[in-house]
């Protein structure tokens, strides 16, 4: 479904600064098998919500190629990209729901815009997913009025209401207390099962990982430094990858914690 | 003068303020010429440029009627003693409606609406930068800068002639206030006289910079706001430099509209 070959991006340093470009990702490869779920774990500022980015070309690769498909989505048209972007569907990390609208009418919007549908088809969709993610009584309410839970479901239900093959999550669960974030995970993966959706989750949070992770990778300044399944990584000697389950701190190779 | 010695001391600083202010004029260039590439292309965001034109007219509809009725009754307070003292009274009501159709009528609503439009754009549009909103619409396959930055810079250049005319004709009847509190002279007559001094060719040019003042404002305002960066810091810095740009860019625009008009109709 999704092969990322050799992909690298780097910015330039701030405004005023003199120095070479950080290099956030560096020569990434992996395959990503379709119906799987596949999680990018790593600490915070590792690239993993780049690496997203550039999959649906918000940012653009300095070297490498992704295939969506079977199709290099690094050197097309903008034209061409947002046929693609069309079955693609993006969770942001703070969810993103446009601020002036209800949500009746964030919902609405890719479907106005993108699709064919009557005006009573696309409120039997509104009110099929907003049922879906438990949220039928928000319809009208505006993002203001819901909490940090509510905004990521109801940015969840405007990522499958237009029903894409896959859908890229940029940290689900940031910022949620446990028992949300459970919740959140586990309709990740019954979403999945119902609509049969490919899904690429990036967190760095233990719970959403377990839940919802068929496979995984772990990138470590810009590369991979494990991939398999969570299980593997748990059992992990690296003492960079036992940070992320031991209580206390262990001190790695070159120092960094 | 503090930060121009500064510069003039580090020569680097100076030129890496001079670079950034051709950018920023090479990038709004290029922002605002995409604007003619998007307006004509469909799908078409009607509802949206009326949402925004009620909206803008609605926002800045307070501000500019008392400054508008203001206007007129300054000037015509001011003028009535100097043109008493060289009998040319009669020349007041032709006075003001000049004045304030030809220049301050277009000037000072354009400013006005600068301040209170631009930076509104900015403010809004940068916090949807800021809060990934722009990137959700780019990634569910919408042109934002289609939906977002055409629709505000079509109701800014459309609404601002509108708000224009209103200003003329409060200015107008702020002018009647003072020649009325001074002299019992009757409105009809100094309708007459305002009329009689106005032509055809004083209110077109008057109205016609308005378009390019309003297409100045939304650009400016969508440009700053569009490309903020650095989160809450960047969204304040692109609702308060829209305005001065803007500002900027509307009185030197109207300095060749002058020079324009007056070769045209001298």
């Amino acid at each position: 479904m999704v092969e990322v070959k050799n992909l690298t991006k780097s910015f330039p340093p701030p405004p005023g600064q003199n120095g070479e470009d950080y290099k956030v990702l560096d020569n990434i490869s992996f395959n990503v098998e379709e119906r799987e779920n596949f999680v990018v774990f790593g600490r915070s500022g590792t690239g993993k919500s780049v690496l997203l980015k550039c999959i649906v070309r918000l940012l653009e690769p300095d070297i490498g190629y992704i295939l969506v498909n079977g199709k290099n989505v690094v050197h097309i048209s903008i034209k061409e990209m947002n046929e693609i972007r069309k079955r693609i569907g993006f969770l942001f990390q703070g969810s993103a729901l446009y601020d002036s609208m209800t949500v009746r009418e964030n919902l609405e919007f890719p479907l106005i815009r993108n699709f064919d549908f009557t005006a009573s088809e696309r409120e039997k969709k509104v009110k099929d997913v907003l049922e879906k993610v438990g949220l039928s009584k928000a319809i009208d309410k505006k993002p203001a009025e819901l909490s940090g839970g509510m905004k990521k479901r109801v940015g969840l239900a405007r990522t499958i209401i237009t029903e894409p093959e896959l859908i890229l999550y940029d940290e689900p669960t940031t910022g949620l207390d446990p028992i949300t974030t459970k919740e959140i995970s586990q309709l990740i993966v019954e979403l999945q099962k119902d609509l049969n959706i490919t899904a690429i989750v990036v967190t760095h949070d233990l719970i959403c990982a377990r839940i919802v992770a068929d496979t995984s990778i772990v990138l470590r300044a810009g590369k991979i430094c494990y991939e398999g399944e969570i299980k593997g990584l748990e059992k992990a000697d690296d003492p960079f990858l036992k940070n992320f389950f031991s209580i206390e701190l262990v001190n790695t190779d070159s120092g960094e914690i | 003068m503090k930060i121009l010695t500064k510069n003039k001391e580090n020569p680097v600083a100076f030129s890496q303020s001079l670079t950034n202010f051709f950018e920023t004029i090479a990038g709004l260039t290029t922002f605002s010429v995409r604007f003619f590439k998007d307006v004509f292309r469909p799908p078409y965001e009607f509802g949206e440029v009326k949402k925004h034109m009620d909206e803008l007219g609605i926002k800045t509809m307070p501000l500019v009627t008392l400054t508008g009725f203001i206007i007129g009754l300054v000037i015509a307070m001011q003028s009535q003693p100097v043109m008493k003292r060289f009998g040319a009274e009669s020349f007041l009501p032709g006075m003001v409606a000049l004045s304030v159709v030809r220049e301050l009528g277009p000037v000072i609503t354009a400013l006005i609406f600068a301040g209170r439009v631009s930076s509104g754009i900015g403010a809004e549009l940068g916090s949807m930068r800021v809060t990934e909103q722009i990137d959700a619409m780019e990634v569910s396959a919408v042109n934002p800068y289609k939906y977002l930055v055409v629709t505000r810079i079509l109701a800014c250049t459309l609404i601002l002639p509108i708000l224009t005319l209103y200003v003329d004709f409060l200015a107008i009847m702020g002018g009647y206030l003072a020649v009325a509190l001074s002299d019992a002279s009757s409105f009809q007559v100094y309708i007459n006289a305002v009329f009689k001094s106005l032509e055809f060719t004083d209110l077109i040019p008057g109205v016609a910079k308005t378009l390019f003042f309003g297409f100045i404002v939304g650009s400016v305002g969508a440009y700053k706001g569009y490309n903020a960066e650095n989160g809450t810091v960047g969204v304040g810095k692109a609702s308060t430099s829209s305005v001065v740009m803007a500002s900027l860019l509307i009185l030197l625009t109207d300095t060749i509209m002058v020079k324009i008009t007056v070769w045209i109709w001298p």
